[in-house]
């Protein structure tokens, strides 16, 4: 099955719809996939805030949902899987904008089932997940923790503390950051407001998790102390990094994580532009900004494009006041043990991991990073606690049966 | 509430809620997704479709991510699929 656009935007969430909306109301074809059953990305799950609720369902862009970008068929040829099937489609621009992940690092316990990332948690609890009553550990760092801990909460879970690993004094700066702003202020006094009966502590992180009598027990640090609880859940995430895979299967230049761009969100490539947090975690307002920038520029309005990067500059700003303000703590890399999984697709324990240097050695060696996440999970995760750089991407990015592959209907 | 609709886990008509992923489905019912090469009960961890914990077999195709698929009435979810 092939299809054409003009443009094609790969991710729902804000950048990608802002970008299909900037370029449909420029009267470009567009076409949108995305893997989940509905558009909004991570953040708003289905239920799109307005105006974007009425702007989105206006532009009425045609959108293919449980769709995955997994490789290309050339220079102007997205492939897509969809419920086993594959799909291409043609396109004159793409814009990438496939969002965020949560770092998630290993300790002893972190493969046990009920142990989740922060956002991963609260994604599931979006998507059904009964959590009444329910006793949930949240962990981990960065400004999501406390909005999970706040919803989790209004979802009926019993949250026992919310526990974030940089210390009060290094989280200042961002705090002062917000208090500047009204939009930021206002949301943080809800979070505040909803978790003033929770224990919040800085300076706070796993140590380890283990099950007993059916449920979770974690040890975590707290300051000078360790302390024990009894959970159902786990939800442990450690700030979040950009999906940069699929550009840089297109060859996009990806400098320290974050895909480089210019003013008006172009990559490296000709024709393929990037919005969002591949481009640096930079929140739902930079991304809606960028996404608009990359629609408008794609769709050959410069003039729109530029008036759209002023949005785009402030979420860079503060994008740098994050990153110090939850830089990961050094005690982080010494929880796993030898014997703690890091592979969690080919269980490679970090003993197995002793001696070498480069990650793809150790891929060659112990299969590590080559299960189905494809080093999604263990490759950040050996990156911070061993300092490896991660390996190159490589086609398909997800698994794909050899018949989607051999393109059979 | 909606009505629920019904799945078939492993062979058995399991309830779970409308809406709800297949991952959420079977985090809630305390049913682990698959087991690890070296035989480790594994469930959801990201929720979004990046980390592959949560695939099993949806309708006869496998390695389907849970967490990106809705249940739907008579949909046939297997384990360690």
């Amino acid at each position: 099955m092939a299809e054409r656009a003009e443009i094609v935007v790969v991710g729902a969430g804000p950048a990608g719809i802002a970008a299909a909306c900037a370029a449909r109301e420029c009267g470009r074809s567009v076409r949108v996939v995305d893997e989940n059953p509905h558009a909004g990305g991570q953040i708003w799950r289905g239920e799109l805030p307005q105006p974007w609720r009425t702007r989105w369902e206006q532009a009425a862009v045609p959108m293919q949902a449980g769709a995955t970008a997994f490789g290309f068929a050339g220079e102007q040829t997205l492939l897509v899987e969809c419920e086993g099937r594959a799909m291409e489609i043609a396109f004159e621009r793409l814009i990438v904008a496939t969002g965020a992940r949560e770092r998630l690092l290993p300790f002893p316990g972190w493969t046990l089932p009920g142990v989740t990332g922060a956002g991963g948690l609260q994604a599931l609890m979006k998507s059904g997940l009964d959590l009444a009553g329910r006793r949930v550990v949240v962990a981990g760092s960065g400004p999501l923790l406390a909005e999970a801990g706040a919803s989790l909460l209004a979802a009926g879970a019993l949250v026992a503390i919310v526990a974030e690993q940089a210390s009060f004094r290094q989280m200042i700066p961002f705090l002062g950051r917000i208090a500047a702003r009204r939009g930021k202020w206002t949301q943080a006094l809800r979070i505040a407001s909803a978790l003033r009966k929770t224990r919040y502590r800085a300076g706070a992180w796993p140590l380890s998790v283990e099950r007993r009598d059916g449920a979770l027990s974690v040890t975590l640090r707290l300051g000078p102390r360790r302390e024990v609880i009894e959970c159902d859940y786990l939800a442990c995430g450690f700030g979040l990094l950009g999906n940069t895979e699929l550009a840089q299967l297109a060859g996009c230049q990806v400098v320290n994580g974050c895909v480089v761009v210019d003013e008006h969100q172009r990559t490296s490539v000709l024709g393929i532009y990037c919005a969002g947090e591949p481009v640096g975690i930079a929140g739902v307002e930079s991304a809606l900004a960028q996404g608009l920038t990359a629609g408008y520029h794609a769709a050959g309005r410069e003039d729109l494009a530029t008036a759209c990067t002023p949005g785009r500059d402030r979420g860079r700003r503060f994008q740098r006041v994050l990153a110090e303000a939850f830089a990961l703590r050094p005690e982080l890399k010494e929880l796993a043990t030898p014997d703690t999984i890091i592979c969690r697709c080919e269980d490679v324990r970090l003993g197995e991991l002793a001696g070498f240097l480069t990650w793809r050695e150790a891929k060659l060696h112990t299969r590590c990073g080559m299960g189905a996440c494809q080093g999604r999970v263990c490759g950040a995760a050996l990156e911070f606690v061993a300092g490896m750089p991660a390996a190159s991407v490589r086609p398909p990015l997800v698994p794909v049966s050899v018949g989607v592959l051999a393109g059979e209907q | 509430m909606p009505e629920p609709v019904t799945i078939i886990l492993n062979g058995e008509r399991r309830p779970v809620a409308a809406g709800s992923s297949v991952a959420a489905a079977l985090l809630t019912m305390g049913v682990a997704a698959r087991r690890s090469v070296s035989g480790e009960e594994r469930s959801a961890v990201c929720g979004m479709g990046i980390c592959e914990e949560c695939r099993v077999m949806v309708d006869g195709r496998a390695g389907v991510r849970g967490c990106l698929v809705t249940c739907r009435d008579g949909m046939e979810v297997r384990t360690n699929g």
